[in-house]
């Protein structure tokens, strides 16, 4: 044996199960860490002073009252398209279809609000986009839950093309009711009449979506976690032949799953309509779907902590598009800060899960 | 599956109860009159003093940034036009055309802001949702539709008569084509046109029809190819539908779209090609002859100045070639055909004396046959009901009534390859 071994500086270790007093100060010295090195790149390219941009950054989020709104429907929009793919997360089946499931939900309140406005009374047509929304939705994820329970299909790359159907067939649809004619665009629908609006409760816009989606939280919450569906999706993701061995059907708790999943991204795309926007466009989902998928991984599948890791993304998309008004910077600079602290946080999970011990003894030889 | 069942249906009857709360019926909308109020008067600058301007300060919602050419062209007018004013203002930019257009306008009321203006066709319903709302904010619209008929005395649309600026291209894009034909690089019936347009309606229909018009004036032989990309912004489909036109033998394109897919493509192929919102010949100096753009500092002095002063904007302004709102950026002689600037200069006189019009009803026509009279969609009420007679005087009424094009009509000449 040759005695010139030489021994590593540090080593990397896991770690067993912090308390969370300790993760979570990890997890608040790498957003500040993340800020720090923020404000040290702001400096060194544009020149700003990084306090101020910092407090752009803030005004952005919690400047006004409106923002303020703004930001908790914002939020609640988020959270209502990461509550719906949580489920199907843990069971370890990755639907990356919520941007699609949400849209087609937005497609059918559309349809509802154009074809039906002065065929059926106000309430008919509402409780009609629910209807469909929603089971727009489930359809729309049911199609590859069912391939994947039948013929073990992948649901990743299935669930994926289904968003670039999704996105065409209201790209068509776009066409079909545009108005005017011929600029593929169609505008707010129904502005006089206000057929298929969702009532404004106590005169704030967005209060109905978020305490539809803080009731949905809830609810997910208690069904995750207390019921016995919650318990069968936990160990289809621990192992499906265990699942399969204390005689949980695999294939039916994928499906129905699944149709949860997609019934509340129609759920999101039906608030989307319905309550704020009052139209319907290829992007009016605005990649939630997506960012879903980063919320839902931050918060470990828990739908509470998944409140604060979506107030954390709405807050740093906000407040990047502040700093890009207030200091006339590209907003891609704004999207630069907030890759920075993304980087940080989902860093700071490996020093969680790890630790570094420094040899004893190291550089010596032995 | 129960569960899930029991889910939905109690959302469902929270909604339904929501739903409940509101009335049933529908407010009766009155039966608006909608009184044309297009104005095209600019606004003299320099009466404007320093206690006119102190609580004047001017929002911007763009939808695109300075990436964009049909943006940057708003921001740069947006900045030299409150620097000519003396006033404040703040310029949110990438704004899609949904809720959150409201959200900013609304924002940019809060902060402040006494004039709001948008820039894109889809920010309009928006604009007048923030309308209803601010009574007390004036709120302007580039290239919409609906001010003179929605009935608020805040909301303004406006816009200009580029379709005068596009036949100057046209001209422009007739006289190369005559010298391609002089130098036998192509026989007079290969004087094929490709024209790249974004939406298949009004407002890009008259711009091509009017380039399509400006060229056969003095291109007699000159026929054209129209192709959708259905995108205000793209840069891969507009280079495909260059590709595309170039391969069905086009000798000239032009566009109505906003990113620089084509000209470069031009550019690598040598095509000559006529440009719309400002120059390209920095990046395409072998092929850019020409570019039409509306110079929006005309319109926002406007805005600005009346508000200032506590007059009332009309429902509609248009900007023309004689009030200073339509240009023509600096020809590029490398490309164009000799004696094009002095033709230029002659045809944009005739135009602004009204001795010569560019949708003259002599100069066209429809299967065959001139047109002699017309309905066009004025009013935009959602329906496309065709209401008011555009052929007046000889010439289509165009930009007329209200400041956006109306003008849709399929002439003989020009071929839709998508239809």
């Amino acid at each position: 044996m040759n005695n010139k071994t030489r021994t590593p500086l540090f080593h990397v270790a896991r770690r067993a199960a912090l308390p969370w007093y300790k993760s979570w100060a990890i997890r608040g010295g790498a957003v500040l860490l993340a800020l720090l090195v923020c404000g040290l790149i702001t400096t060194l390219v544009t020149g700003e002073d990084p306090i101020a941009v910092y407090a752009a950054m803030w005004a952005g989020s919690f400047g006004t009252s409106r923002r303020i709104w703004v930001l908790l429907q914002n939020i609640a929009m988020l959270l209502c398209v990461s509550l719906a793919v949580t489920p199907a997360f843990r069971m370890r089946c990755w639907n990356l279809g919520g941007e699609g499931q949400a849209l087609i939900g937005c497609l059918a309140s559309a349809a509802c609000m154009i074809l039906l406005s002065g065929k059926l009374s106000n309430g008919l047509v509402i409780l009609c986009m629910i209807v469909t929304s929603i089971l727009a939705g489930a359809v729309w994820a049911g199609i590859p839950a069912f391939f994947k329970a039948k013929y073990n299909t992948n649901e990743t790359l299935f669930t994926l093309m289904m968003n670039y159907v999704a996105t065409q067939l209201v790209a068509y649809f776009c066409v079909v009711w545009e108005n005017p004619k011929g600029s593929g665009q169609i505008g707010i629908i129904n502005p006089n009449s206000q057929i298929g609006w969702f009532p404004v409760i106590a005169g704030q816009k967005y209060l109905l979506n978020i305490l539809v989606v803080a009731v949905v939280c809830v609810a997910m919450h208690i069904y995750l976690n207390y019921s016995k569906h919650g318990y069968e999706i936990a160990v289809v993701g621990e192992s499906e032949r265990t699942a399969r061995y204390v005689g949980i059907k695999v294939e039916r708790v994928i499906v129905r799953t699944m149709l949860l999943s997609g019934a509340l991204c129609g759920l999101a795309g039906l608030l989307l309509v319905g309550s704020t926007n009052h139209t319907l466009t290829p992007t009016l989902v605005e990649g939630r779907g997506f960012t879903a998928v980063m919320v839902a991984w931050l918060a470990k599948f828990n739908p509470v902590w998944m409140i604060l890791t979506s107030l954390l993304l709405v807050f740093l998309s906000r407040g990047a598009g502040e700093i890009a008004t207030n200091f006339g910077l590209n907003s891609s600079f704004g999207d630069i800060l907030t890759g920075v602290i993304l980087f940080f946080i989902i860093g700071s999970e490996f020093f969680i899960n790890y630790q570094i011990k420094l040899t004893k003894g190291a550089g010596k030889e032995k | 599956m129960k569960k899930i069942i029991a889910l939905i249906l109690a959302l469902t009857m929270v909604f339904a109860l929501a739903a409940c709360g509101k009335k049933a019926e529908p407010e009766a909308t009155p039966e608006p009159t909608f009184p044309f109020d297009n104005d095209s008067t600019p606004f003299d600058v320099s009466t404007l003093t320093s206690d006119d301007v102190k609580n004047v300060k001017v929002g911007f919602i763009f939808l695109h940034d300075e990436t964009s050419t049909y943006d940057l062209n708003f921001m740069n007018a947006a900045k030299q036009a409150c620097e000519n004013c003396g006033v404040e203002y703040v310029i949110k930019t990438n704004v899609p055309e949904g809720q959150e257009c409201y959200d900013k306008a609304a924002e940019l009321v809060d902060a402040g802001c006494t004039v709001v203006f948008a820039d894109s066709f889809g920010h309009e319903s928006f604009m007048i949702q923030a309308a209803k709302e601010f009574p007390d904010v004036q709120f302007c619209h580039a290239t919409g539709t609906q001010a003179h008929s929605a009935g608020l005395p805040n909301f303004h649309n406006a816009f200009a008569t580029i379709f005068e600026g596009r036949y100057l291209g046209g001209v422009a894009a007739g006289m190369k084509l005559n010298q391609m034909i002089e130098e036998g690089k192509i026989t007079a019936d290969q004087a094929k046109i490709g024209y790249i347009g974004a939406y298949p309606y009004a407002e890009v229909k008259s711009g091509y029809t009017s380039f399509f018009l400006g060229a056969r004036s003095v291109c007699p032989s000159a026929t054209m190819e129209v192709t959708f990309t259905n995108s205000w912004f793209s840069p891969d489909l507009e280079k495909e539908a260059a590709i595309k036109l170039i391969d069905r033998g086009c000798v000239l394109l032009s566009e109505h779209a906003d990113s620089m897919g084509a000209p470069t493509e031009c550019e690598s192929k040598g095509i000559p090609f006529v440009f719309y919102n400002g120059s390209a010949a920095a990046d395409c100096p072998n092929t850019f002859i020409i570019a039409s753009r509306i110079n929006w500092v005309t319109f926002m002095e406007v805005m600005i100045g009346r508000v200032a002063k506590g007059e009332t904007l009309n429902a509609d302004w248009t900007g023309t070639l004689a009030n200073g709102a339509v240009e023509m950026t600096e020809l590029n002689e490398n490309v164009a055909a000799p004696g094009t600037a002095e033709k230029l200069e002659e045809v944009k006189a005739a135009l602004i004396a009204g001795t010569t019009k560019v949708f003259d009803t002599s100069t066209f026509t429809v299967g065959g046959k001139p047109v002699t009279t017309y309905q066009a969609d004025v009013n935009d009420l959602g329906t496309f009901t065709p209401d008011t007679e555009s052929i007046v005087g000889g010439e289509f009424a165009e930009s007329v009534f209200r400041s956006a094009p109306s003008f849709d009509i399929d002439i003989d000449g020009i071929t839709n390859i998508d239809a």
